[in-house]
Order: C-alpha cells, then structure tokens, then sequence
C-alpha cells in the first residue's frame, strides 16, 4: 500500500512518500503506525506520540482503529492548521 | 445550488469572486464572504511569510464534502470556498468562503460552519518563516471547540430522516 506523510510528520520520517508491505498481524490504522515506528530511529521519533497523528485513508479521515484492508492510500500528518 | 472550490497557489480576488456569484441573480438576497489573511505575527512574534502545505486531492475532497453539509443544513444558493498554498506574505489573503442564500441567517451561519471545519479537518499545515527559522503552527484547542459546536445540531437531512 502506499503511504504519504505530511509536514512534521514528513521531515521526520525523511520522504513523503513510499510503498510499504506490513505484515498480516498489522490490521488497524493503529497497529500500522506502531509497526511503522520499530522500523528505525526516524520513524520511532514521526510516530512517538501517536495520539496526536492524525491518519487518512484513500482521502478520508479516519481513527486509529480503522481497518488498513484495502486501502489504496493511507496518510500520516499532525492536526490540521489551514484556514 | 452552485459551489465553486480552488485550490491555488496565486492571490485571489473576493470582490471579483462573490460579484462573479451573484451576477444575473434575482434570487439571491444576501451574500456573506469572509476572507483569512496572513497577519505578520504570530504568537506575538514577528513573521516572513507563511507556507502553506496541503494533501492534494485530499483537500479538494474535504472542502467539497463540507459544502454538501452545509447545503444539506442552510438553503443554500452559492458556495464559493478558495484556499491558497505555497508561500504567502502578511497582508495577502489566504482563504477565500463566499456563501449566498436568500436571506442571511443561512448565509452567515453556513460561512462560519465552513471556517470551522476548513480550519481542524481540511489537509493545510501552516508553516512560519522568522528571523530564527521555520517552524510548524501548532493547532488551536479553540479552533477544535469551534467546530465542535456544529455537531450538536443535526443538519436538514439527517432531521427528515
């Protein structure tokens, strides 16, 4: 699946985008982003406060216990500051 | 209803916007436009300029889905809703909401309704540019509690279900 990361979120992982292949186990948006964060030092800083990341999936906002199942596109970013 | 969304990078014009909304209409009796600028502070402290980051196709997906709800919630007979990216400098203008309806309850109430939601859920992180760097807007616990208000009230189409 694809993922894309944005902002703060984007500078720490280091891309701002990538393709990914997690495994089985990882069912929910949550569980993604904890997988994710084991990977190495950048991710573990991206993701170490998970509460306040905010995920999408294919355009949608969604919660952490989302399932990841078919997504096409699934977004990584802090909380919103447009307007 | 008639709903226009842009995102651009360049300056937009509002009197040109809300005059292109209401042209040739009889119908229309009230037409709110409310317009963010860039201030040149931040925090209190001086700034640059800003630069807007967005989620491209996100965004455009987001704002639309809030236009339906707010047609969906106020008798609604234009809908107008630009947002800039890229860098802007203090003084330009940086969101553009122009909302039209017959009378103006509906037209007040649907362009806050908008701002609220473009503010915590529409895909833009704000970044300053100072004297002592960049650095990331955090977001605003009032801006949540803005937008928060308009989901005790049930909108039109979920009250006739």
């Amino acid at each position: 699946m694809k993922l894309l990361y944005f902002a703060w979120v984007r500078e720490r992982v280091g891309k701002a985008e990538e393709q990914v292949d997690p495994p089985a186990g990882v069912v929910t948006v949550g569980e993604l982003m904890a997988w994710l964060a084991q990977r190495n030092e950048q991710y573990a800083y991206a993701f170490e406060n998970a509460k306040v990341i905010r995920a999408a999936v294919d355009h949608r906002h969604v919660r952490s216990d989302a399932a990841i199942a078919g997504a096409g596109e699934i977004a990584f970013f802090p909380p919103m500051t447009g307007g | 209803m008639i709903s226009t969304i842009r995102l651009q990078g360049e300056a937009f014009d509002a009197t040109a916007e809300t005059e292109g909304m209401t042209r040739g209409r009889t119908d229309i009796g009230a037409v709110v436009t409310f317009t963010g600028l860039c201030r040149a502070d931040e925090n209190g402290k001086p700034i640059a300029s800003l630069t807007l980051e967005h989620y491209s196709g996100m965004a455009e997906a987001e704002i639309a889905r809030h236009v339906e709800e707010a047609s969906a919630r106020w008798p609604l007979l234009g809908v107008t809703v630009i947002h800039r990216y890229g860098r802007i400098i203090p003084g330009e203008g940086i969101v553009l909401v122009v909302t039209a309806s017959s009378h103006r309850e509906a037209a007040f109430a649907a362009a806050s309704f908008l701002m609220d939601y473009l503010k915590t859920r529409a895909p833009f992180w704000k970044q300053v540019q100072t004297v002592a760097g960049t650095a990331w807007v955090d977001a605003k616990t009032a801006d949540d509690l803005a937008a928060k208000r308009w989901s005790a009230l049930p909108s039109r189409r979920e009250a006739a279900k």
